[in-house]
C-alpha cells in the first residue's frame, strides 16, 4: 500500500516521491574542495588568549560574588537565603551594566568569562528585553524576556525533573 | 535566437550607455570616522539619526540619501520615471516607507547586500530599453536593524569571531538618465545564485566568494575582455577573507585579478575600528560606489571600473534549520565619459 | 582561602566554556554552551558530585552557570524527599525562583529606564 503524495493534473500521474529539491549544478566534490580552501583562509581564534581572559574575567566575577556571599551571611542570613541574595544581587549588577551598554564590552574581551556566570544569562534577558521595546512593553519587551535564556531555563527545568523523578525511584 | 543587447548567457550590453547624473551618501558615526570619511555627503552623529527608533533610523538615511541625489541633479520627485530599491529588513520596510514619502512609482528589489548593483543593472535596462528617461536607484543598511533580526540583540555579550563582518549603517542612492553628464554604465552582468556549501553566518564572505567568481569569470568570458581591461574591480562586501578566497577561485579558472581588485568592505572601515573581516551591507557598496568610487572616477583616476555587487541570500529562519547559505553577485560596468 | 578557589574554579569554568566556543562548528553557538553547563551541572549534581566543589569554591562553584543547574536538581530531589513525587514538579523551580524573579523584575525595568545603544 503506497502513500500518494500528490497529483498531476497535466500527467495524471499519482506521485509516490518527490525528487530532492537541489543544486544539481554543483558538485559534493566541488564544495568539499573549496571547504578546503576556506579552512586555510580562515584565520585561526586566538584560543591561548581567550582561554587567559575568560579565566581572569570569569574568576573575577566569581569573586565578587563570595564577596556578596560573606557580606550577606554576617548580615545575619542562613546559607540558603545568603545564596539567593547573592544571584539577585549579581543580577541586579549586570542588569544594571547592560543598560548602561557597558556589560556587552565585558563579555566581548573576556568571552566565556562573561558570558558562563549567572551575569552572563541576567545580560542575555535584559539585552532582549531592552532591544525590543521598540515593540511596545507586552508583545516587545514581555514576550522577547526569554529568547536566550528561554533555552537555559528548559534544559535547567527538565534535567532537573529527571533528577527527582530518578531519586523518587532508585532512592 | 538570443537577443539583440545580449552578449553570452548572463551578460547585457547598453546602446546608449545610461548616465549616472548624480549620486548622494548618508551615513552613521563609525563610517564617518573611517578611511572614507570625507566623502559622504552627510554624517549622522549618532546611530539613532534623530529617529525614536533604529528602523526609523534607517528609513531617514535612505529618503535623506534619495532627496539629496534629487537635489543635486537640480530635479524634482515628478521628473523620475522609476524608484528602485532595496534593504536588508524584512519586507524591505525601509524601502517601502522611504518610497510613501516620496511619491515616486516604485519597484522594491531584494539582494540581500548586492541590491545597490542590482537597482543599477535594472535601471539601466529600463532606461536603454526606453521605458525610462531618469530612475532613482539607491539600497540602505544600518548596524543594529540587521544585528536585530539576523543575529543578536545589541547589548548582548558575544565575541564576534574574526571572519564576522559589521553592517554598515549607510544609504546610498544615484539618478541614471537616458541623457546628461557624468559616469555610464555600459555593461551589466546578472548573476546566478551559487551555494558552495557554506553555512556560519558569521562568515558571509566564504559563502559569497564563489557567486562573486562565478559572475566575473562570466563577465570575461560574455563580453570577451580580460582583467587590464579595466583599472578597477571590486566587490561589495566579501570582506579581507572572502576577497581572497574569490582571488583564488578566479585563479582556478584562468584569471588573475589580484593587481587591481580590491572590495568596498575593505575600504570603508580602518583597522583600528576593530570591525574584523570588513563592512558588509546594502549600504556598504552602496555608500563607497555614491561616494568615494565615483568621485574618482569623476576626478580622473580611474577610467573604467567593474563593480559586483555581492549578496548572502540567507533568512534568520534558514540558518536555524541548518540551510547554507547561497551567494549571488550583480556586475556593473562603470566607466567615465 | 574560599576566596582563591572561588576565582580559580569559577575561571575554570569559563574557560572549559570558552573552550567550547572557540574548538566546535559555528552551530555550537553560546546559546549551546549554556544550555550545555546548565544541563551538565544539574546532572553532575544529581550524582553527588557538585556538592564538593560547592564545599570547596564557594561563589567559584555557585555563581557559573553550572551552579544554577545545582540549584535546580537540589532543589527537585529535595522536593522529592519532602513531598514525594510531585516535590520532583515543584521542587527545582522553587529553588530558583529568587534567581529567576530578579532577572524578570530587574530585566524589566532596565528595560524601562534605557535605550539600547547599539
Amino acid at each position: 500500500m503506497s502513500f500518494k503524495l500528490y497529483k498531476d493534473r497535466s500527467s495524471g500521474e499519482n506521485e509516490t516521491e518527490v525528487g530532492k529539491v537541489s543544486e544539481a549544478m554543483i558538485s559534493e566534490k566541488q564544495k568539499k574542495e573549496y571547504a578546503e580552501i576556506v579552512k586555510q583562509v580562515k584565520p585561526k581564534p586566538r584560543v591561548w588568549r581567550n582561554m587567559f581572559w575568560a579565566f581572569v574575567v570569569g574568576g573575577f566575577i566569581c569573586l565578587i560574588g563570595q564577596v556578596f556571599y560573606n557580606y550577606f551571611l554576617r548580615l545575619g542570613l542562613n546559607l540558603n537565603e545568603a545564596g539567593a541574595a547573592t544571584s539577585s544581587a549579581l543580577v541586579f549588577l549586570a542588569a544594571f551594566l547592560t543598560g548602561l551598554g557597558v556589560y556587552d564590552e565585558v563579555s566581548r574581551f573576556g568571552g566565556a568569562g562573561g558570558i558562563v556566570p549567572i551575569t552572563g544569562f541576567a545580560n542575555s534577558m535584559v539585552a532582549s528585553a531592552l532591544e525590543y521595546r521598540a515593540e511596545g512593553l507586552i508583545l516587545g519587551v514581555g514576550a522577547r524576556l526569554f529568547t536566550i535564556a528561554g533555552p537555559v531555563l528548559v534544559w535547567g527545568i527538565m534535567t532537573a525533573w529527571a533528577a527527582g523523578i530518578l531519586y523518587y525511584f532508585f532512592r | 535566437m538570443a537577443a539583440s543587447k545580449k552578449n553570452g548567457s548572463q551578460t547585457v550590453w547598453f546602446e546608449n550607455p545610461p548616465v549616472i547624473i548624480s549620486t548622494a551618501s548618508v551615513v552613521g558615526p563609525m563610517e564617518g570616522e573611517g578611511p572614507l570619511g570625507k566623502t559622504f555627503d552627510k554624517v549622522f552623529n549618532d546611530t539613532y539619526c534623530g529617529e525614536e527608533t533604529w528602523e526609523k533610523a534607517e528609513q531617514r538615511l535612505m529618503l535623506d540619501a534619495m532627496k539629496k541625489a534629487l537635489q543635486k541633479a537640480n530635479l524634482q520627485e515628478n521628473d523620475i520615471d522609476f524608484m528602485l530599491a532595496g534593504d536588508l529588513l524584512n519586507q524591505i520596510i525601509s524601502a517601502n516607507f522611504t518610497a510613501r514619502a516620496l511619491s515616486i512609482p516604485f519597484i522594491g528589489l531584494y539582494g540581500a547586500c548586492s541590491t545597490m548593483y542590482e537597482s543599477m543593472a535594472l535601471g539601466s535596462m529600463l532606461i536603454d530599453g526606453g521605458f525610462a528617461e531618469r530612475v532613482l536607484v539607491g539600497a540602505s543598511s544600518h548596524y543594529s536593524t540587521a544585528e536585530r533580526q539576523f543575529r543578536f540583540p545589541t547589548e548582548l555579550g558575544v565575541q564576534r569571531p574574526m571572519t564576522a563582518q559589521w553592517t554598515v549603517t549607510g544609504a546610498g542612492a544615484a539618478v541614471l538618465a537616458g541623457r546628461g553628464s557624468g559616469p555610464v554604465i555600459t555593461h551589466a552582468t546578472i548573476g546566478k545564485v551559487i551555494d558552495m556549501g557554506q553555512g556560519d553566518p558569521q562568515d558571509m564572505g566564504a559563502a559569497m566568494a564563489p557567486a562573486a567568481a562565478d559572475t566575473i569569470a562570466r563577465h570575461f568570458q560574455d563580453t570577451g575582455r580580460t582583467c587590464d581591461y579595466y583599472d578597477l574591480i571590486f566587490t561589495g562586501d566579501l570582506g579581507s577573507y572572502g576577497k581572497k578566497l574569490a582571488e583564488q577561485l578566479l585563479k582556478q579558472k584562468g584569471y588573475d585579478i589580484s593587481e587591481r581588485f580590491t572590495d568596498c568592505g575593505i575600504l570603508i572601515y580602518s583597522g583600528a575600528q576593530d570591525v574584523h573581516a570588513g563592512g558588509s551591507g546594502c549600504g556598504c557598496s552602496a555608500v563607497v560606489t555614491c561616494g568615494y568610487l565615483i568621485e574618482r572616477l569623476k576626478a580622473g583616476r580611474y577610467k573604467r571600473l567593474l563593480g559586483i555587487g555581492t549578496g548572502a541570500l540567507m533568512s534568520p529562519c534558514s540558518v536555524q534549520q541548518g540551510e547554507t547559505i547561497p551567494g549571488i553577485g550583480h556586475g556593473v560596468v562603470i566607466e567615465a565619459r | 582561602m574560599v576566596f582563591f578557589w572561588a576565582f580559580v574554579v569559577g575561571g575554570a569554568l569559563c574557560v572549559i566554556g570558552q573552550l567550547l566556543m572557540d574548538l566546535t562548528s559555528y552551530k555550537f553557538t553560546s546559546a549551546h554552551v549554556l544550555v550545555t553547563f546548565v544541563t551538565a551541572g544539574a546532572v553532575i549534581s544529581a550524582l553527588g558530585l557538585y556538592q564538593p566543589l560547592v564545599k570547596l569554591a564557594g561563589a567559584g562553584a555557585t555563581v557559573p552557570l553550572t551552579g544554577f543547574g545545582h540549584l535546580l536538581a537540589q532543589g527537585a530531589i529535595n522536593g522529592v524527599k519532602e513531598n514525594g513525587i510531585l516535590g520532583a514538579f515543584s521542587g527545582g523551580v522553587a529553588s530558583a525562583a529568587a534567581g529567576i524573579t530578579a532577572a524578570v523584575v530587574f530585566g524589566y525595568l532596565a528595560a524601562l529606564a534605557f535605550k539600547p545603544r547599539g
